[in-house]
C-alpha cells in the first residue's frame, strides 16, 4: 500500500471513529439528567418519532424529543459551526492562533444583543425573539466594517484585517460595557448568561434557524477546500498558484462570519471550540483541508454535547454557561498545545 | 532577434503608498534563456518579481505575458504559464512535502476534482527533478532550509510553466546547496525548455550561471548583456558604491568578482 493510500484510510478511519462517537453521545447525552433515561428507551422514542408513531403525551417523550435533542442537536450544530469557522479563520490568516470571533463578530453580535436588552424590547419575530436576530446582524455588520475599513487599493492585507478587527473589537466592548452598566441586576443576570454562552433555552426553532447556515456554508467549504490549503501557505504563493485571493478571502470571511454570527444568535459566545478544535485535529489528521473540516465539524459537535451535559448536570442550581466551561476544559488544554508547540520548534 | 520575448516588460513603473519603486523598467525574456538580475539592497528586484506577476498594480507601463497583456490572463490561467518561487519564509501549517508539490497542480485542476493521473505524473516528476523523493512523507516545518527550497521549485515545476521566477532562491544557503539549486535551475532550464528569470544577490554564481544578465539600480536596468559586459569593476562601483575587483575565474573564463578591503584598492593605485 502506499504512502499516499495509508495517510488517506487513517483519516478514513478518523472520520469514522468521530462520527460513531458522535451518534453513541447523541443517545447518551440525551438520557443524563435530572431525570435519568436509559439509552433503550431514547432509542425508541426516537424510532417512534422517525417512523411517525410517536406519544407527545408520554413524559420520556416530551423530556425527549421536546427539552434535550433539540438542545443537543444544536449544541452538535454550534459546535460544528464554530469549528469549521475557527478552521477558516486560521487559514485565512495563515495563522493557527485564529479563532472565528477574530474580525469582530462575537463584539458586535454581544453588542446587538445588549442593545435590545438596553432598549427594552422583548418583540418576536416569527417565533423568534429579536434579540438573536439583531445580535446575528450587528456580528456580521462589524466584520464588513472591518473588511471595508481595511481595503487598501482595492486589496485587503491579512495583517490590517487583523489590527482593525482589534480596535473595532475594542470599541463595540467598551460601548457594550457602558450599556451593560446601566442594566438593572435581574437583566444584568441573564445578559450576562448570554454573554458566556448558554444552550439552557434551546428549541427546535433554533435548530431550524440554524441548519440553512449551517448546510450553505459547508457546501461553500467543500467546493473551496482546495483554495483554503493554498491560502494558508500565504497570500502571494496562492497568487502564484491562480488563486483569485481578493474574491476568495471575501468568500471565506463571509462563510466563517456567517457560521460563527449564527451560533452566536443561538448560544452566545462559546469561547475556545473554534480555537482549540482545528488545533486538535490538525495534531490527529493534518493540516489538508479535504479531511480537517470534515474532522473539525464531527468533532466540534461531540465537544459541544459533552459540555452542554457539564453545564447543565454540574450544579444542581440551575445551570453553567456552557462558555465557562469550554473555556475550563479549553485554556488549560490550549496551554499544554502551546508548549508542545514550542517544545518542537 | 527575430523570436518574440515570452515574458517582456516596457516602460513599468510602481510602487508602494505613493512611493514610486520602479522607475519605468524595460525588460524582455526570450524563450529557453536564463536571465539573472543582479543588484543591490532595495534597488527593485524584488518588487520587479511583483510587478512581473501581477501583484503590484502598474502605474505606467505595460506586462506582456506570451505576447499578450497581463491584465488580460486569468489568475488560473496565467498559473498554468508562469511559476514563481518567492524567498524563502518557514510555512505556518505543517503540510506533508507530497501534499506542498500536489499545490502546484491546482491551477490545472477543476472544480472538487482530486488528482488526475497527469496530475500525479507532473508532481512525480517534479518531485524526482529536484530530488525530494525521500522527503515525500516529511512534514514542511520539519526540512531545511536547502530541502524547503527544492519543495518550492518542486511545487513551482509541477505547475508545467513555460515562465519560471525565482527570488533569490539561494539565500541563506551554504555553498553546496547554493550550487545544487543553480545546477538544477540549469538543467530545467536546458533541458524542459523553461525560460528562468532569478534574482541573485551572488555575482560569482550569476556570471557562472546565467545566460544573460540585468543589473539593477535604483529602481531602473543600469546595466544589460552577457556576463563581461555587465558585471565590470565600473558598473559595479558605479551601481553597489564599493569598490572590487573583476577578474576572470581560472576554470570558467568568466568574470570573477573580488573583495578587496578599501586600503587594500587605495595602496594598489598610488
Amino acid at each position: 500500500m502506499s504512502a499516499a493510500r495509508l495517510v488517506k484510510n487513517r483519516a478514513w478511519v478518523v472520520l469514522i471513529v468521530l462520527a460513531a462517537l458522535l451518534v453513541v453521545s447523541v443517545i447518551l447525552a440525551t438520557g443524563i439528567g435530572s431525570t435519568h433515561i436509559n439509552p433503550g428507551e431514547i432509542a425508541r422514542v426516537l424510532w417512534s418519532h422517525l417512523t411517525g408513531h410517536a406519544d407527545p403525551t408520554s413524559a420520556n417523550d416530551s423530556i425527549i424529543w421536546g427539552l434535550r435533542l433539540p438542545r443537543t442537536i444544536l449544541a452538535i450544530l454550534v459546535g460544528a459551526a464554530l469549528a469549521v469557522a475557527g478552521t477558516l479563520m486560521q487559514a485565512l490568516f495563515h495563522n493557527p492562533m485564529a479563532d472565528p470571533y477574530i474580525v469582530g463578530v462575537s463584539s458586535g453580535a454581544a453588542f446587538g444583543a445588549v442593545l435590545v436588552a438596553t432598549l427594552g424590547f422583548t418583540l418576536s419575530v416569527g417565533g423568534f425573539t429579536l434579540a438573536p436576530l439583531v445580535a446575528f446582524l450587528c456580528g456580521l455588520a462589524v466584520t464588513f466594517l472591518v473588511y471595508a475599513l481595511s481595503r487598501r487599493s482595492g486589496r485587503v492585507p491579512i495583517g490590517v484585517l487583523l489590527l482593525t478587527g482589534i480596535a473595532i473589537g475594542g470599541l463595540m466592548q467598551a460601548v457594550t460595557s457602558f450599556m451593560l452598566l446601566r442594566q438593572d441586576t435581574a437583566d444584568l443576570h441573564n445578559i450576562m448568561s448570554w454573554l458566556m454562552g448558554s444552550l439552557a433555552q434551546s428549541q427546535w426553532s433554533h435548530v431550524w434557524a440554524l441548519l440553512p447556515y449551517v448546510t450553505i456554508g459547508l457546501v461553500m467549504v467543500a467546493a473551496m477546500q482546495r483554495d483554503l490549503n493554498i491560502l494558508a501557505m500565504g497570500d502571494e504563493t496562492a497568487h502564484h498558484l491562480g488563486v483569485n485571493i481578493e474574491r476568495s478571502k471575501f468568500l471565506l470571511l463571509l462563510v466563517a462570519s456567517l457560521l460563527a454570527a449564527a451560533a452566536v444568535a443561538v448560544s452566545g459566545i462559546i469561547a475556545f471550540v473554534g480555537l482549540i478544535i482545528p488545533h486538535l485535529m490538525r495534531l490527529i489528521v493534518g493540516p489538508n483541508h479535504r479531511v480537517l473540516l470534515p474532522a473539525c465539524l464531527l468533532c466540534g459537535g461531540l465537544l459541544l454535547v459533552w459540555a452542554d451535559v457539564i453545564a447543565r448536570t454540574l450544579i444542581h442550581s440551575g445551570e453553567l454557561p456552557i462558555g465557562i466551561v469550554t473555556s475550563v476544559l479549553g485554556s488549560p488544554f490550549f496551554l499544554y498545545l502551546l508548549n508542545r508547540r514550542e517544545a518542537a520548534h | 532577434m527575430s523570436v518574440s520575448p515570452i515574458l517582456q516588460a516596457s516602460g513599468i513603473a510602481g510602487g508602494y503608498n505613493g512611493h514610486e519603486v520602479l522607475h519605468g523598467v524595460d525588460l524582455a525574456l526570450y524563450p529557453g534563456e536564463f536571465l539573472g538580475v543582479i543588484g543591490p539592497n532595495g534597488s527593485g528586484k524584488s518588487t520587479l518579481i511583483k510587478a512581473l506577476t501581477g501583484i503590484l498594480p502598474l502605474k505606467r507601463g505595460e506586462v506582456c505575458v506570451n505576447g499578450r497583456s497581463l491584465r488580460d490572463y486569468k489568475p488560473l490561467e496565467l498559473a498554468r504559464m508562469l511559476a514563481v518561487v518567492p524567498q524563502l519564509s518557514v510555512p505556518a501549517f505543517a503540510f506533508t512535502v507530497r501534499e506542498m508539490v500536489e499545490m502546484g497542480r491546482h491551477p490545472h485542476q477543476r472544480g472538487f476534482g482530486s488528482l488526475t493521473p497527469e496530475d500525479r505524473k507532473a508532481v512525480d516528476e517534479a518531485v524526482e527533478l529536484t530530488d525530494i523523493t525521500h522527503l515525500q512523507k516529511r512534514a514542511i516545518d520539519q526540512l531545511s532550509s536547502g530541502e524547503l527550497q527544492r519543495v518550492t521549485i518542486a511545487r513551482a515545476l509541477a505547475q508545467r510553466p513555460r515562465i519560471l521566477l525565482l527570488d533569490e532562491p539561494t539565500a541563506h544557503l551554504d555553498i553546496g546547496h547554493q550550487l545544487d539549486i543553480f545546477e538544477l535551475l540549469v538543467r530545467l532550464n536546458r533541458e524542459q525548455g523553461v525560460a528562468v528569470l532569478c534574482i541573485s544577490h551572488d555575482l560569482n554564481l550569476a556570471t557562472e550561471y546565467c545566460g544573460r544578465l540585468l543589473l539593477f539600480s535604483v529602481g531602473t536596468v543600469y546595466a544589460t548583456g552577457s556576463a563581461t559586459e555587465v558585471v565590470t569593476a565600473e558598473n559595479l562601483c558605479a551601481v553597489y558604491g564599493t569598490l572590487v575587483r573583476v577578474e576572470a575565474n581560472p576554470y570558467s573564463g568568466q568574470p570573477f568578482v573580488l573583495h578587496t578591503r578599501a586600503t587594500e584598492v587605495e595602496e594598489e593605485e598610488v
